[in-house]
């Protein structure tokens, strides 16, 4: 029985320390050292303050921003989540259609389809620039930003395919709306 | 002796009633698929008698496939018995040559007063005499006398054969029949265990044993059938979910059209059928596996006399010495040859009247023939005042005391280079010339050495001469290698070295030394007048004795391989045009759209299920003559077989049915059965 | 037209990188010297010194699947213990408590059986130590125990007579030491790099820039996502996997992962031809899984990027990321399914009904279009052992393949693996579709929810792990069912099939003649794609037809449920 077993607790126990202590604690150490920022999560602080991660996606409801894409889990990080509704579900259906309702009565104009669908992980930090562009009048009237200065700041934080080939053009929601409120004279707490 | 259905009408009949027979339950145990498809089509039978009973909606089309899942069993069942039909046939005129006889008992070998006993009663062993005009009662071996026997009740060959004790010609068969003088016999064969006996079992099926391929094949089979009924089990269950409720008939149906009924049904005919093909062209197999093998094999070693070349040498030109004319030697070789009754000395004869037409009317003076003797190695004739002799160069030139001249000596060392056997013509004290001896290839073996490199079989030829000789011979017999000088012990030595490197070899062989070859070799065959070691040693005898056979026997092996592999494949490519005909008619009422499956357009959802059911059993019956006929098969490479056969049975298979499952749906349509 | 000009790119890239490393994969398991011999010779002696090993004792079959069975059967008491305690162990931040025990059993019997199922939701139910620890050791050595019985059958198939399987133990280390160690040092400091934390520090709680509260959960996740892709493992750090922007941050992040995801697999193939000592066998192999690999492919690209005219969508984008789009997340799926690789960069769930199909099929056919880390070829040698029975006959031999025959033996060992497919999806999927406990997990109606069923049992048998996420796994009817299930889909495979090459290896090689049965070429490939169109997919067309096929009509139709 010992012989038996006693190759198979001892790989595993080495195995345990190498890939599962030595390999992570490695890994993290040398993350750590080389690009502390990304390896703790990318987040943004302010004033002292943690107020998001550049990666994860937050809720913006306010006229004055640029809104991100429906999510299923409600932006939770803890944990994510995704509808999950088949192409045939009368559910995403009726979803679909009040998101692009309210989209455009919000905004005007016809809701693209990053607009109307939630995201897998609930947590896109991306919209489509069609989606930025599409709510840039909004945010400016609400600012009092000239439309062009709001589409400028959307521009420079638009991404385009890498190659030329993989990925989806995206704007990156918090970045570009922490970009309008640097751009905006008045003190964002007073505008909400 | 070939038995075909239409020569034969009675065997139809006789197969429809063996098919009703063959509905006994023990009798379908023996083959899962068709098993399988019996109780399906019993449990289909009593639901549509409840239908009936009840007058349920649909009952007709219930009953009417309940009665085609009975055809699907039946046409199984027929394939198979006219198979069986037709080795019986050729069985019950085998058992006819093995009439009971009184035969002649003997004490011992000089016994006086041989004591009259009933030839079922002989044991292995014993010694029998037999005479001109005895039936020989079963096999044995000479062990005195020499006499000719009329084999034909066994081979076909008409002309009797010489048969003797102690050499390779020391077997005898039962059901042959002595023509003329008298042997002294030991039985070899215990009672029922003759090669009479064998053959007969053999046809009828009887001893009929699965062979490896054909078991692994079941088992893939059966495997499928399992799978298919996981399908067909589970499918109720999803269906309900999708609020489908699917009439058990329904799965039935769907369930006997997918598992593999086409090569379940005629597996065994393929089988059968493939033995009988072998039996018709005279070789019994001891065992199936021995057929399979003859297939597989990589190397076939033949011997060179009788299978290569003709039995004999034969003249092909004669080389005058300086100074003679060739007429002059022609005519001394003529003479001297006359009187020889050899096969070597007919050949000059003819060659010299070939060369010189007017010998043809002339008679000469026989003179005093001298007969070929081991110590002068010379034949010829003495004549009035001359003495012509002919023979081998050394013996030739002993007998006149000098050597040939040296254009003559080149001469002969360049035919002896070219694998011919030189002969020397003498008179008296002078070398008249030379005689070019050669081996003649048999017509059309070179063509048959390229189909067998072609299908990646590789010919080595075997013979007693030295190694010059057998490389001219070889190379104009296209063979890709020789043993020259070949005793057993280098037949056997090859054989286990073309083993050692991965190749199956096939031989043939006759004498007792050729046993332990025989033995070694993955296929052998052994020639029926041979010895009954040799016999013994061997897979396969062949009562022709006629080595090309090995040839014949290679090829049976591999169709048979063929038909089993082309109509499996065939089976299972049906499968998806019967998807497309069952599943939209069982899914449509609930699914509109899944009528996008319904391909074929067929009319009606019965009669979708109908067809399907249809065709499944008519494809059997549909194939029935192809099973028992064979695959054909045209000697080429593997990648070309394979692509042919795919194309034909692969890609047919997935075609037919489509086409089969429409036309049956409009005749189902326009007769009004559903 | 970018995204198959960047399918060819990525393809072309994904060959070059599997021949390449099917070389350094080769030397590894002949025991030769590699580069990094120097650093790891010495632990490896180690290991096999504090074992007992003799690493140079080749096993026979039944000696090396009783040792993965050991081996595995350790792993799974060891994890599902640090499961079910990790309450009370250190590294456990967030404080988060022990698993249920029906949860743990299938959570430890789909890492140990690299199908990397999640009934969990990985930042809400494990610790650190539980991912670290736990689910990590597993990521690399079910990997490592796919690729030794990879080899072990390869060796069976190609190797000298009589020469025996090799050693488990020291297959499964190198596999660990030499190909899965590096390959993952590499891809996680791309990854962490790219954005992906790595870090021992508990979520962090953010307020947001309208003032909301937002936990944002965070952890060592670079480690464990390079080896969860290398190791065709698929169970994520964050509940959504790779479609979570710390596991999947960007386009490169994301193109780095896919190709680490079917880099061994495809290498595997190759190595089979080296091994052969006849490469062509390696690129039929390859070829037949490449095939198959870029129709289900375009397929599902075909699908996401055209959507449904019923929720007015063009490109379907419910369910996925904006930065990748239709074009990569149909790349994912394809690869993902293919490979037995559960992780997903978008919810399958809400994928065009054909293309959920192309998924289902590309697991119910038993992943063998490149397939778990060496799974996926000693599965299609399954295949192929069937293709050479049935096509071999037809040249008029005893089937044969690399000159060893096909006989009884194999086709009973064979069918007998091959039933586990049927059995598992079909029996296990009708049980599902018809008994309440079971039906609670279903999210959708009509047809859609039986795809969900179907799905499920697909993934578990195929050893995949990718789920609709909409059916709800974590009942305990589901865990305990599709837990069993994973083992049938595992084991039920691996003994059959190394004692198929136990039998194939103790057979005399015949030698090739233009006779053979040619096993490589256009031909063949062609053969073995129908072998598993036919033998493989056809089984499940009623099933199919009931799921995926009726839902896509019916959205043609312009039906929703």
């Amino acid at each position: 029985m010992l012989t038996l077993f006693r190759p198979a607790l001892v790989l595993l126990a080495g195995m345990t320390l190498l890939t599962g202590l030595a390999y992570p604690l490695a890994i993290t150490a040398i993350a750590q050292a080389l690009v502390p920022a990304a390896a703790n999560g990318s987040l943004i602080v302010q004033d002292g303050s943690v107020i998001g991660s550049r990666l994860i996606a937050q809720d913006f409801a306010g006229a004055r921003y640029l809104h991100p894409r429906p999510s299923a889990a409600a932006f939770s990080a803890m944990p994510s989540g995704a509808s999950n509704l088949g192409p045939s579900s009368a559910t995403l259906r009726r979803e679909v259609a009040a998101r692009r309702s309210a989209w455009e009565a919000a905004n005007g104009g016809t809701a693209p389809v990053d607009a109307v669908t939630a995201s897998g992980s609930g947590l896109d930090p991306q919209i489509s620039p069609a989606n930025a562009h599409g709510q840039a009048a909004r945010i400016a009237a609400a600012r009092g930003l000239p439309l062009a200065e709001v589409s400028r700041i959307i521009a420079a934080h638009t991404e385009s395919r890498w190659l030329g080939l993989y990925g989806e053009p995206r704007v990156n929601v918090l970045l570009t709306n922490l970009a309008l409120d640097a751009a905006t004279p008045v003190a964002p707490a007073a505008a909400n | 002796m070939s038995i075909s259905p239409s020569a034969h009408p009675g065997l139809y009949a006789a197969a429809l009633k063996a098919a009703f027979a063959k509905l006994h339950p023990r009798a379908l145990i023996g083959n899962a698929v068709i098993f399988v498809t019996a109780v399906t089509a019993g449990l289909t039978t009593v639901l549509a008698l409840r239908d009936l009973a009840i007058g349920a909606p649909g009952w007709g089309v219930t009953l009417q496939l309940a009665f085609w899942l009975w055809v699907c069993v039946l046409f199984a069942n027929f394939a198979e018995a006219l198979a069986e039909g037709r080795g019986k046939a050729r069985a019950d005129s085998l058992r006819a040559t093995k009439a009971e006889t009184m035969v002649r008992l003997l004490a011992r070998e000089d016994d006086p007063a041989p004591k009259p006993v009933p030839s079922s009663a002989l044991r292995a062993g014993q010694l029998v005499r037999v005479e001109a005009g005895d039936l020989i009662p079963t096999d044995a071996e000479v062990i005195r006398g020499v006499a000719s026997v009329d084999e034909s009740a066994i081979t076909g060959e008409s002309a009797p054969v010489i048969r003797d004790s102690g050499g390779d010609r020391c077997s005898v068969t039962g059901g042959t029949r002595i023509v003329s003088d008298s042997l002294i016999l030991r039985i070899t064969a215990e009672p029922g265990k003759s090669f009479l006996d064998r053959m007969i079992a053999l046809v009828e099926g009887a001893e009929r044993q699965k062979t490896p391929n054909e078991i692994a094949l079941n088992i893939l089979l059966a495997g499928l059938t399992l799978i298919f009924l996981f399908v067909v089990v589970t499918l109720a269950p999803f269906a309900r979910y999708s609020g489908i409720a699917i009439p058990v008939v329904t799965l039935a149906a769907l369930f006997v059209t997918l598992i593999p009924t086409t090569i379940g049904g005629l597996l065994s005919a393929i089988g059968i059928a493939g033995m009988d093909r072998l039996v018709r062209a005279n070789v019994i197999a001891k065992s199936g596996r021995a057929v399979e093998a003859a297939g597989d094999v990589d190397t076939l070693l033949l011997d060179k006399t009788g299978t290569i070349t003709f039995g004999n040498r034969m003249a092909d030109a004669f080389y005058p010495a300086r100074g003679v004319s060739e007429t002059q030697l022609v005519r001394a070789a003529w003479l001297a040859s006359l009187s020889d009754a050899t096969p070597e000395g007919k050949s000059i004869v003819d060659l010299a009247r070939r060369l010189l037409p007017a010998l043809t009317g002339e008679t000469p003076d026989m003179g005093e023939s001298v007969a070929f003797s081991a110590q002068t190695r010379l034949s010829g004739v003495d004549l009035p005042g001359r003495q012509l002799r002919k023979g081998a160069v050394d013996a030739v030139e002993r007998f006149v005391g000098r050597s040939a001249d040296p254009a003559l000596r080149a001469k002969i060392d360049e035919i002896a280079r070219s694998g011919g056997t030189p002969l020397l013509v003498a008179q008296d004290d002078v070398i008249l010339g030379a005689i070019h001896l050669k081996d003649v290839i048999k017509p059309g073996v070179r063509e048959r050495f390229a189909e067998l490199r072609a299908m990646g079989i590789r010919t080595v030829m075997i013979t007693g001469d030295n190694p010059l000789t057998a490389a001219a011979i070889a190379a104009e017999a296209g063979v890709d290698d020789f043993l020259a000088e070949a005793t057993p012990e280098m037949k056997l030595d090859y054989i286990r070295r073309e083993q050692a490197g991965g190749r199956l070899v096939a031989m043939c062989g006759d004498g007792s030394n050729d046993a332990p070859a025989l033995a070694q070799a993955d296929v052998g065959v052994a020639m029926n007048s041979g010895t009954p070691a040799a016999k013994e040693a061997a897979n396969l005898i062949d009562l022709d004795s006629d080595p090309t056979k090995l040839i014949e026997v290679v090829l049976v092996g591999k169709q048979l391989l063929i038909s089993r592999g082309a109509l499996t494949t065939f089976s299972i490519a049906n499968d998806v045009a019967k998807y497309f005909a069952i599943l939209p008619a069982i899914f449509v009422a609930a699914f509109p759209g899944l009528g996008v499956l319904n391909v074929m357009g067929l009319a009606s959802p019965q009669s979708a299920l109908l067809s399907a059911v249809i065709f499944n059993a008519l494809i059997i019956v549909a194939l029935i003559p192809l099973a028992l006929r064979g695959v054909k098969y045209q000697p080429s490479s593997a990648a070309a077989l394979l692509r042919r056969n795919l194309s034909i049975y692969g890609l047919g298979g997935l075609i037919v049915p489509f086409i089969g499952i429409k036309a049956i749906d409009i005749a189902v349509t326009a007769l009004g059965l559903v | 037209m970018h995204d198959l000009l960047g399918y060819l790119l990525f393809c072309a890239v994904l060959t070059a990188g599997g021949w390449a490393l099917a070389g350094l994969m080769t030397r590894v398991y002949a025991a030769e010297r590699t580069p990094l011999s120097p650093v790891f010779d010495p632990l490896e002696r180690g290991f096999y010194r504090l074992a007992g090993i003799r690493a140079d004792v080749s096993q026979g079959w039944k000696a090396y699947a009783l040792a993965v069975l050991v081996f595995n059967l350790t792993g799974f008491v060891a994890l599902y213990a640090i499961l079910r305690l990790q309450g009370a162990l250190p590294l456990n931040p967030d404080g988060i408590a022990g698993m249920p025990a029906d949860l743990a059993f299938n959570t430890a019997i789909s890492f140990v059986t690299n199908t990397n199922w999640q009934a969990y939701s990985g930042e809400a139910q494990l610790s650190y130590l539980a991912q670290m620890a736990g689910l990590t050791v597993q990521n690399f050595v079910s990997a490592a125990t796919g690729m030794a019985v990879g080899i072990a059958v390869i060796r069976g198939f190609t190797g000298e007579r009589g020469a025996g399987l090799g050693n488990f133990w020291a297959d499964m280390t190198r596999s660990v030491l030499y190909v899965l160690m590096p390959l993952s040092v590499v891809v996680a400091l791309v990854l962490a790099v790219q954005g992906v934390p790595q870090t021992l520090l508990g979520a962090v709680h953010a307020t947001t820039v309208e003032g909301a509260d937002q936990v944002i959960a965070r952890g060592p996740a670079a480690a464990q996502i390079a080896i969860k892709q290398l190791g065709t493992n698929g169970g994520g750090f964050f509940g959504v996997n790779s479609a979570h922007p710390f596991e999947n941050p960007t386009v490169l992040s994301n193109m780095v992962q896919c190709l680490s995801i079917l880099l061994i697999p495809v290498a595997f193939c190759f190595v089979f031809g080296r091994m052969a000592q006849d490469r062509r066998q390696g690129w039929a192999i390859f070829a037949a899984m490449g095939v198959m690999f870029v129709l289900g492919l375009v397929v599902i690209w075909w699908g996401e990027t055209g959507g449904t005219a019923v929720l007015g969508l063009g490109t379907n984008m419910e369910g996925k990321e904006q930065r990748f789009g239709a074009g990569l997340s149909a790349l994912w799926a394809a690869a993902t399914t293919a490979a037995s690789n559960g992780s997903v960069n978008a919810m399958h769930d809400s994928f065009m009904p054909l293309s959920g199909l192309v998924e289902m099929v590309n697991m119910m056919i038993g992943e063998v279009v490149f397939g778990g880390v060496g799974a996926g070829l000693y599965g299609m040698l399954l295949y192929v052992v069937l293709a050479v029975f049935l096509a071999g006959l037809m040249v008029g031999r005893t089937p044969e393949y690399l000159g060893r025959k096909i006989e009884a033996r194999e086709v009973t060992l064979a069918m007998l693996a091959f039933l586990s497919m049927p059995f598992g999806i079909l029996a296990g999927g009708a049980i599902s579709a018809s008994v309440p406990a079971a039906l609670a997990s279903v999210q959708e109606a009509g047809p859609h929810g039986l795809s969900e069923i179907l799905y499920a049992y697909s993934s578990a048998i195929g050893n995949n792990g990718s789920a609709f996420g909409g059916f709800g796994a974590a009942t305990q009817w589901q865990t305990t069912t599709l837990g069993l299930l994973m083992l049938l889909g595992r084991y039920a495979i691996i003994v059959p099939m190394l004692s198929i090459a136990g039998s194939l290896g103790a057979k005399q090689r015949a030698a090739v003649t233009s006779g053979t049965f040619p096993t490589h070429g256009p031909l063949f490939v062609t053969l073995l794609i129908l072998t598993v169109a036919i033998l493989g997919a056809l089984t499940f067309f009623p099933v199919l037809a009931l799921g995926p096929i009726a839902e896509q009509t019916a959205l043609a139709a312009g039906h929703s449920f």
